[in-house]
Formats: structure tokens, sequence, C-alpha cells
């Protein structure tokens, strides 16, 4: 399946646009989602969309579902209901959403636009052919291979093709160290950028928290997403490194027109940086809009510091996180 | 430390070794105290041991006296002593002369053999422990595919040693085929099954996974064993053609290698060319193995046994990825397998039991998981160990002639592995060497010689419970 890079890279674009973007086509559309773990209902008909060159913010109280909408999307769970479809390049494309869906295939791509039905894919293919690459709340490297390593292996299937999938590159074929070289020098941009090059020959595991924080992001971005979804990236960082991730993730939307889709409870970082924030309650959607919307809406607030009895236990956790 | 602490603590020494003395009178009293033997009239008589008690006893009471005497506070001198930073480990350092010597060691070891035994001892020197070892150095680095750089723990690698040993033993009875055309032939019979296996296990993971394995080693066994038209059972499949030297047979007659030489017929020549053929054999297995770990798939074994999860999350196909490993890895044991049964030229399914396996285990554990080197001086140790012991026929002297040293191989065996996960819990070798560098070994070893940035390491909060 072909899959163009996204067409919507456009630095610099001005915040007048980046507001009015509601009428341009999303990049990323979840319908009626449902996930149920036996009783127990994580997520209940959530809708909502992702823009293009983008940054939203998927925000609510512990439990709320949002770590589960993020498994769904990257194809780590199967949606009990629901339609997630991701669309690449062209955005006429989405014309088509509702073929593709009635058809039971897992997507077209012709022309230069691609449509995927991610609920229908399994995991690694979701990197693989839409291109949603993520990271975890729990960093996960790969703790005793090299810095640079762990860049190479996000460009595993690149490379696995430019190796002739193995046999050539065994044979040390030219080809292949061609494209080897390419890698290291993609790798060394975003070490380069990350300000992790000096460490590039250490494990991984040896670096401090923040800096593994942010290799983690890159590695994502090593496998050239055009949607970056980041669960709890400013976790146990300081307010400056926080800083520093907000300006990084400007950069990656800004200069490669990857959209970012991310889970946050820090609401300094989340107000500062997003374009458009969902907020989640009981795997409801409560709110959905801009940081100026989200932050005098009364469900939000409600949400958060909990007015109603029975939610006084859940406003707090919310609170306490709000803090953090 | 206080004066008082250091000086010699003889109270304390002897309070430690009688205390060590009755636990072990408890535990080696119906262990060795007593022994039961059959008698003529097949009665089972209860004897007593009571010297060979008594010597145990002697031994933990004095090792301990010892230990707590001279060795534990010596150890706690040697802690409380600064460490002096800005060296490169001993090991390290080792392993830059440690290949090119191991390498031209194994290269020379039959003529070294030859000089020193002469034409009759050496065949002992190079069968017994040329040839067995150099086995399990390739059955453990073809196991370290799947266990060192994958991850993945397969404890039932026989099985594919033994499909390897049978393909052979088969086809060559049957068909009367050359070595060198069934050498291949098994191998990709060996990954044929590797796949076969992997594709309903590969599902599983850790502890899981290694019961599967174990029992499909059963299977494999019970196969060999149980359908006796095929293989003929616990008899075994005897007289398989021995290999030739690229087609000419090493025997007596005319024809043979040393009368086409002009030499003297003699056993030594066709076991010297074993020799040579297993060193070949396992160093294409250590060259595919570095080769593989520079290349994509390589590196994707190796993250898969760091992190699945993320392995996934990155585009990588995990079943396919462990599929190739699994298959590499049983390619290599039928290799070894038909190996096996061509210089044996009798196989039954007595060679393939569980404990195989866990002896091949236990050398890629012992090595150092992923360690080419550590994997070939574990191999040495443990088999040339065991085969040594079957040379000390003096401790019969001291013994009784009666005392078999080959017994205590497992003990042996079992202390060797606690000793080595006290000493050095990743194994003999356990420094990853990068696949790649981005500028070069001496900056990293540069940045990690620096003791604050590891402390800035592990001061730091880690949040990786949640």
């Amino acid at each position: 399946m072909n899959t163009p890079a996204d067409g919507a890279t456009r630095p610099g674009m001005p915040e007048s646009e980046r507001s009015a973007r509601a009428g341009s086509p999303p990049l990323l559309r979840v319908d009626h989602l449902n996930m149920r773990f036996g009783g127990l209902v994580a997520v209940s008909d959530l809708s909502f969309t992702v823009g293009r060159a983008g940054i939203t913010a998927l925000i609510g109280p512990n439990g709320a579902g949002k770590t589960t909408v993020f498994n769904c999307i990257t194809g780590f769970y199967k949606p009990t209901e629901g339609r997630i479809a991701l669309q690449a390049g062209d955005p006429r494309v989405w014309e088509e959403l509702e073929i593709v869906t009635d058809r039971g295939t897992r997507g077209i791509g012709h022309g230069n636009g691609s449509l995927f039905l991610l609920e229908r894919m399994p995991d690694y293919l979701v990197v693989q052919k839409a291109r949603v690459a993520r990271t975890f709340q729990n960093i996960r490297l790969f703790p005793g291979m090299t810095v640079l390593e762990n860049l190479l292996v996000a460009q595993h299937n690149p490379l696995m093709r430019a190796s002739g999938f193995t046999v050539l590159g065994a044979l040390g074929l030219r080809s292949y160290a061609r494209a080897e070289k390419a890698a290291v020098d993609k790798a060394r941009y975003w070490l380069d950028k990350i300000g992790l090059l000096e460490r590039a020959d250490d494990p991984a595991g040896e670096l401090p928290y923040g800096a593994q924080r942010r290799l983690e992001i890159a590695r994502a971005m090593c496998t050239d997403p055009v949607l970056l979804c980041l669960d709890e990236p400013a976790a146990g960082l300081n307010p400056r490194e926080s800083t520093e991730l907000g300006l990084y993730l400007h950069a990656i939307r800004d200069q490669h027109g990857t959209s970012i889709l991310l889970i946050e409870h820090d609401m300094s970082v989340v107000m500062g940086i997003s374009d458009h924030i969902i907020v989640l309650d009981h795997g409801q959607k409560i709110a959905d809009g801009t940081p100026q919307q989200i932050r005098s809406d009364p469900k939000v607030i409600a949400a958060y510091l909990g007015v109603e009895q029975d939610e006084v236990g859940a406003a707090r956790t919310g609170e306490a996180d709000a803090l953090m | 430390m206080t004066p008082e602490a250091s000086r010699l603590d003889l109270a304390r020494a002897c309070r430690d070794a009688t205390i060590a003395a009755l636990i072990s009178c408890g535990l080696f009293l119906p262990l060795i105290g007593f022994n039961t033997v059959l008698n003529i009239h097949n009665e089972l008589i209860l004897e007593t041991r009571w010297p060979l008690f008594a010597v145990f006893i002697a031994i933990i009471a004095g090792g301990r006296f010892v230990h707590s005497l001279l060795i534990a506070p010596w150890l706690e001198r040697r802690a409380m002593r600064p460490r002096r930073d800005g060296k490169p480990s001993r090991i390290t350092h080792a392993t830059s002369w440690m290949i090119p010597f191991t390498l031209g060691f194994a290269i020379l070891y039959p003529a070294l053999a030859l000089w020193l035994a002469g034409f009759q001892g050496a065949v002992k020197w190079i069968d017994n422990f040329g040839v067995q070892i150099l086995i399990y150095v390739m059955l453990g680095w073809g196991l370290n595919i799947v266990v060192g750089l994958a991850g993945l723990l397969d404890l039932g690698y026989v099985a594919f040693y033994a499909v390897g040993a049978y393909s052979y033993a088969l086809l060559a009875t049957t068909f009367g085929l050359s070595f060198w055309i069934l050498l291949p032939v098994a191998g990709c019979l060996a990954a044929f099954w590797g796949i076969l296996l992997g594709f309903p296990v590969l599902r599983l993971r850790g502890d899981y996974l290694a019961i599967v394995t174990l029992a499909f080693g059963e299977i494999i066994r019970l196969v060999l064993i149980n359908w006796v038209p095929v293989t003929n059972g616990y008899a075994g499949i005897a007289s398989i053609p021995r290999p030739t030297f690229f087609g000419i047979p090493f025997n007596a007659t005319d024809e043979g290698f040393a009368a086409r030489l002009g030499l003297p017929f003699s056993p030594i020549y066709r076991i010297i060319f074993l020799y040579y053929l297993i060193l070949a054999l396992a160093l294409v297995t250590a060259a595919v193995t570095v080769r593989l770990r520079r290349l994509p798939l390589g590196r994707a074994w190796e993250a898969l046994r760091e992190d699945e999860i993320a392995c996934r999350a990155l585009g990588i196909n995990t079943t396919n990825t462990k599929l190739t490993a699994f298959a590499m890895g049983a390619m290599f044991a039928g290799f070894a397998g038909s190996f096996f049964s061509a210089r044996q030229g009798f196989i039954s399914p007595e060679s393939f039991t569980f404990m195989e396996s866990a002896v091949i285990v236990a050398i890629v554990v012992l090595g150092g998981m992923g360690s080419l080197l550590g994997v070939a001086l574990a191999a040495v140790i443990m088999i040339g160990g065991t085969e040594i012991m079957r040379e000390l026929d003096f401790l019969k002297t001291v013994f009784g002639s009666d005392f078999d040293p080959t017994q205590y191989r497992m003990l042996l065996f079992g202390l060797a592995m606690v000793l080595i996960m006290i000493w050095k819990p990743r194994g003999l070798i356990a420094r990853r060497e990068p696949s790649i560098f981005l500028r070069g070994r001496q900056y990293q070893s540069a940045f990690s010689r620096q003791p604050d940035k590891h402390m800035e390491a592990a001061l730091l909060p880690r949040e990786g419970a949640g």
C-alpha cells in the first residue's frame, strides 16, 4: 500500500489559521468508540477528531480511559465497537470512508492519498502502514542497547527492505550500506535535536530520566509518523524540562508536519502547547475545544474539582494531578 | 573500621564453624551417612559410611572456619577501599587479545595434542576433548541466537539437534546420500521444525514459553522412542556412514585417505578431519551471528529481548522476528546434529534427553547471554570439566575403588552455577558490544567512565513502576 508523506507540512502556520482549522478535514476520526473489559466500560461512545499539523491533548481525571483510547488507536487493543479512521496525503480520500468501512478491508491507498481503518489492523501494521507512532507512560526504551541502536531499531522496516530481508545485507551489498548510512544520518539529526549526540554510543538505560523521555520521542519520530501519540510526555520532568518539551513538540509539529495527540496531567504544559483539547471523564467525552474554551467549561471544572457528592473521590485525584 | 573488628576473631570463627558443622550433619546424615545396597540375594542392605560422612563435615566446618576467620574480613576490607576509576575493567581489556588467542589455540590444538601425546594418546585428547567441546560450543552459539539475542528461553533445544541427527542418519542409511549433501538438508529440516513449533508457541512469553519448548523437546524424544518402524526406537540407528574427505573415505583400503597420501593407516586422520569440520561449522555459526547482529534483523532480535511491546510500537512484526530467531537457532542445531550422528556412527534417543538441553542452556547462561566468547569459555569449562573428571583415577586411591568421579558431575555443575551466579550474575562475559558506533568506541568508554554521570542517572527519580 502506498503511503506518501503527509502533504500538510506547513512550517510556521499562523495562529489564526490554526484555530480556524475546524473547517479543514481531520487527520484522525474516531467514531462511536466503545471499549469494554468484561463488565467494565472503559470507553463508551466516544467520538472526536484530530486535526492535521496540530497538537491535540486528551485530558481527564485518573481512570477516565485516556490510555485505553491510545491503545485502541495504536492497535494494542481491539475496540469492542467503533471506527478509527486515519487519512494521510490527499484529504479527498475521506469521501471513500463509507465504502472502505462496508468493504471490510483495512484501508485504501490511491493517487497520493490513503485511508486506514486502524481498528482493523494489528499494532505493528498501524506503525508500518498507517504510520502512527507512540510513546509509553512508563518509558519503554531498549535499555541495554545504545542510544544510536535504539534509533536504528525504529527504522527497522525501511532497513529490512534495503537489506533484502537480511539476505542481501548479509552478503555485504553496497545498497544496504548506503541505506544504513542514511539511517544513521537520520538518527544523528534527531540526536542533535534532542541534544544527545554526545551520548550516542552509551546504553540508553544509563541516560538521565529527562533524556530518556526525549529519546523515546525521537525514536518514535524515526518511524516517520503522520500522527505521534505521546502518553504523558511531561511526567517526571522538572519545570525547565517541561518548557523544553513544549518547544520540542512545537518544532515537531511545525517542521515535520506531524500531528501530535498527547495525554498529559500537567495542566500548564497542556494549556501552553495544545491547539485543541478533548476532556474525558468516566470513558465519555465531556468537553472538546480550544484551551480557552476548556478553561471556562463548567463541566470540566466539575469533573476536576467535583461538585456532585459522588465525584468527590475522583475530583481529589484529579485535583492532585492538576496541581502536579 | 575499628581495630578490634579487623583483628582475627577466633571465637566467632569457631562458633560459625560449629553451626555449619551441625547443619551439615543434619543434611548429610541421610544423604551420605547411610547408603543402601542390593546384595546377591536381592535384599536391600543399609550401610553406614561414617568415614566419608566425617570427611564431608570436616571440609564444611574447615571451610566455614577459614571463611569466617580470613576471607570475610578480607572482603569487607576490600569493599571499604575506594575503587579506582578511569581504567577499563579487566575483562574488556582481556577480550581484545582473547579472541585471536582462542582462535589460534583452537586451530593449533590437534598439532599440539599430537606433539604432546603422540599418535596413540592424541586420539583421546582430540576426540573426547576437542570434538566433544566444539559440538557444545556450536550448540551454545546456536542457542545463543535464540536465548542470548532474541531472549526466548528455549528449554527444548535438543529437539532440533535430534531432528538434525536423525535426518542425517535416516537419509544416509536409506538413500545412501553423502554427508555433504545431507548437512544442509538436515539444517533445513531442523529449521522447518523450528518454524513449525514456533508458530503456535511464540505467542507465549517467558516462563510459559520455556515450559512449552521443554514439552516439545520431550515430544520429539518420545516420538523417536515409539515410532519404531522408522526410528528403530530405543535400539537406535547403527552403522551410519562416516563423513568422507570430499569423497575419499577414511579407511584402511587402498582407496582410503591414508593410502592415497602414502601414509600408514591410522584412525587419527579421521578424528583430526572431524575436529576441523566441527571447528569450521562452529565458526560459521559465530560468523553468521556476528554478521546478523549488525543487520536490522539482529538488532530487532536484541530489541525484542529488551522490550517486546516497544518493538511492536515501532512497527516490528514480532512474530516473524521471533520465528527467524527460532529457525536460525534450530538450523545450527540441525547442522550440529548431523555432524554428531556422522561422528558417532550410532544414535539413539538416549543422546537427546532433557539433560542435554539443560547443559546447553547452562552453557549460554554461564557464558553470558549474547557473548560468543563467554559461551565458548563456558562450554570448555562445563564439557571439558566433565571429561577431565573421567581422568581423575588417582581419586580412587583416596576414596576407594568404588569411587566414580563422573557421578559427581551434576553436583559440580550445580556448584559452578551457584558460584558464577554469585560472582558474575550476568555470566562470564556480561559486557555487550554495541553493533554500531556513531563516534567510536573510545568516546563510549570515556563517557561511561565518568562516575558523576552514573550518579546522575542513578539519583534521578525513575517513574517506571506506573
